[in-house]
């Protein structure tokens, strides 16, 4: 019994120190999500007078209340679209690569050094190397297509380094029941390894757009306007091939700029823009996170853990 | 010993092991290893930790071929071609030869797609031939009963010997000249060990199975020849109830008694 009382009191010492990290730790969580809720919740009560159709389908205007975001808002989506387009298959494509394929030297060494590395590079260095290279050595002008493949450089770190993490994770008794059965390597990673790993690599993808949407510097360095009063040309054509690429090649803003363009200015009404614009940003990148949670769901279906 | 061996061989072998040697790296684990496989039989590779069972067994189907730095030297002749030899493709001997592993591991996939696996990479896709063999394979293993009605359910949710059972399943789809098992009931209680067991015995009407136990009483409840390992050696190879009751050498004598291992 006597034992018993010991055991006991031993537990209780030891329990205290989880006991102390699980408060501070919920302590710490509630500060954060409450300033982050404060803040958000402010931008949106200052912001909401203006968050009505018009907001969405006018173009900036010297007249804040007829100042709308319609060139931001389709900029960044289509910046966007660019950015996903080019980083996602050549980033989950050099994760593998680097991960299944490459023999493990010295160079595979310095090449994943040199990968987490440019994650850590200031993005205004990418905005001058593009600048460089898409404008003036390819001269694909100041447009939304060297505004996409400029992010998707910026991103392209964190989308490799999360593929082969989320690979890597996968329990190796798996590639070997796969091999055994006479699978070859590309019918490894087709059939097991992205499959497996997709709702991890799918997260990363995210936070790296999530971090490219609300790219400025890099931006307004390769050239993207401040006031902007056209729309790139339509994708979409009434005419055979139906589809064009021409809107690759317009002039563009993005949201981030519109709202600094908005926030640098005296006037409080255009204060009221920005609070806006910045809840438009928050819900596109919620948005992009809805997308994420769907397709991540659709593919989980296949995947029975 | 050369007597010995001859006596062994009265049977028609399916594959023979002649001088294998076998290195990770800078170690040699598999030290000029000869032995026969008799077709449709069970053979038993036992030994002590370490001797390298898993290593012998994994040359078969040249799962070493997956990391850097192995390397064999000698031959495994299957129908007189050297299986090892670097202008065979792994993958044709791995279509040949299959694998059931210590662990259970089936694919986080649907019973049925974790057993059609071997045939859907062999581009195998019309869902008649797909259901019949799937059916087949799950009665061979004997889990066809209690898979039956949830075939669309996740592997993961069957227990550890069903999804032990599984794996068979999964190894015997495609057909293999030899399965290999390392150990398939280590990780399983007296009564799945029980029912796998039985069912291995039925299957060397269809197959030539080789496999790994640390348990001589699996070996002897149920092969037919067993070959004694010792320190990446071959110590000696006779009919199970040969070893058991008269083997030949000493060391195998002292490892059967309990005296090493
Ligand atoms: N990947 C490896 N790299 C280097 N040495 C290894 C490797 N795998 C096994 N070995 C060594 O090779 C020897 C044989 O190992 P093996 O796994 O074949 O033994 P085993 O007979 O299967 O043992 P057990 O009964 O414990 O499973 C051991 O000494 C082990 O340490
Ligand atoms: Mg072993």
């Amino acid at each position: 019994m006597q034992n018993l009382v010991e055991i006991r009191r031993n537990i209780k010492q030891r329990q205290l120190f989880n006991n102390i990290f699980a408060l501070v730790g919920l302590f710490i969580i509630l500060v954060a999500i409450l300033i982050l809720l404060a803040l958000t919740l402010r931008m949106f009560i200052d912001g909401a007078p203006r968050l009505n159709w018009g907001f969405f389908s006018n173009f900036p205007s010297r007249r804040a209340e007829n100042a709308g975001i319609l060139s931001a808002w389709i900029g960044t989506t289509l910046v966007m679209l660019v950015t996903a387009v080019a980083a996602v298959p050549v980033g989950v494509a050099s994760g593998i690569y680097l991960e299944e394929y490459a023999k493990k030297n010295w160079l595979a060494d310095l090449i994943e050094i040199n990968v987490t590395n440019l994650a850590g590079v200031p993005s205004i260095i990418y905005g001058l190397l593009a600048l460089g290279l898409f404008v003036y050595d390819w001269s694909l002008g100041e447009s939304v297509l060297t505004a996409g493949l400029t992010l998707a450089l910026l991103i392209l770190p964190v989308v490799i380094v999360t593929t082969r993490e989320a690979i890597r994770a996968i329990p190796n008794s798996l590639r070997e029941a796969a091999y055994a059965m006479g699978a070859t390597k590309w019918q490894v990673v087709q059939d097991h390894l992205l499959p497996y790993s997709f709702g991890s690599i799918l997260t990363g993808v995210i936070i790296g757009l999530s971090r490219a949407i609300g790219e400025t510097a890099p931006v307004i360095t390769i050239g993207a306007l401040t006031f902007i009063a056209f729309l790139p040309d339509s994708p979409i054509k009434s005419e055979f091939p139906f589809i064009s690429f021409e809107w690759l090649k317009a002039p563009f803003t993005v949201m981030p700029i519109q709202m600094f363009n908005w926030v640098s200015r005296p006037q409080a009404d255009f204060q009221v823009n920005a609070a806006a614009a910045g809840a438009v940003l928050i819900f596109m990148t919620l948005g992009m996170n809805a997308v994420a949670i769907y397709l991540r769901y659709q593919l989980r279906k296949g995947i029975k853990w | 010993m050369v007597e010995q061996l001859e006596k062994a061989i009265d049977f028609q072998p399916v594959a023979e092991v002649k001088h294998l040697d076998f290195y990770y790296s800078g170690f040699h684990a598999i030290k000029n290893v000869n032995f026969d496989i008799p077709e449709k039989k069970v053979t038993a590779l036992i030994g002590p930790s370490g001797c390298g069972k898993t290593t012998l067994l994994r040359c078969f189907n040249r799962m070493h071929d997956l990391y850097p730095g192995n390397r064999y030297q000698g031959g495994i002749l299957v129908n007189g071609v050297n299986i090892l030899a670097k202008e065979v493709d792994p993958i044709e001997v791995r279509m040949r030869i299959s694998m059931v592993f210590q662990k259970p591991n089936p694919f986080p996939k649907s019973i049925f797609e974790n057993v059609a696996y071997g045939l859907r990479i062999r581009g195998e896709n019309s869902r008649t031939v797909l259901d019949e063999k799937v059916e087949d394979a799950l009665k061979s293993a004997a889990l066809w009963e209690e898979a039956k009605d949830r075939l669309n359910q996740s592997a993961y949710d069957l227990s550890g010997g069903q999804q032990q059972r599984l794996c068979i399943a999964r190894a015997l789809v495609t057909e293999p000249e030899i399965v290999l098992f390392d150990e398939p009931t280590s990780a399983l209680d007296p009564i799945a060990t029980n029912s796998i067991e039985e069912l291995m015995s039925g299957l060397k009407q269809k197959v030539t199975i080789l496999i790994v136990t640390h348990s001589m009483q699996q070996a002897a409840r149920f092969s037919d020849y067993t070959a004694f390992m010792y320190m990446g050696e071959l110590i000696e190879f006779d009919k199970t109830e040969t070893i058991f009751s008269q083997p030949a050498q000493k060391r195998t004598q002292d490892y059967l008694s309990g005296r090493i291992g």
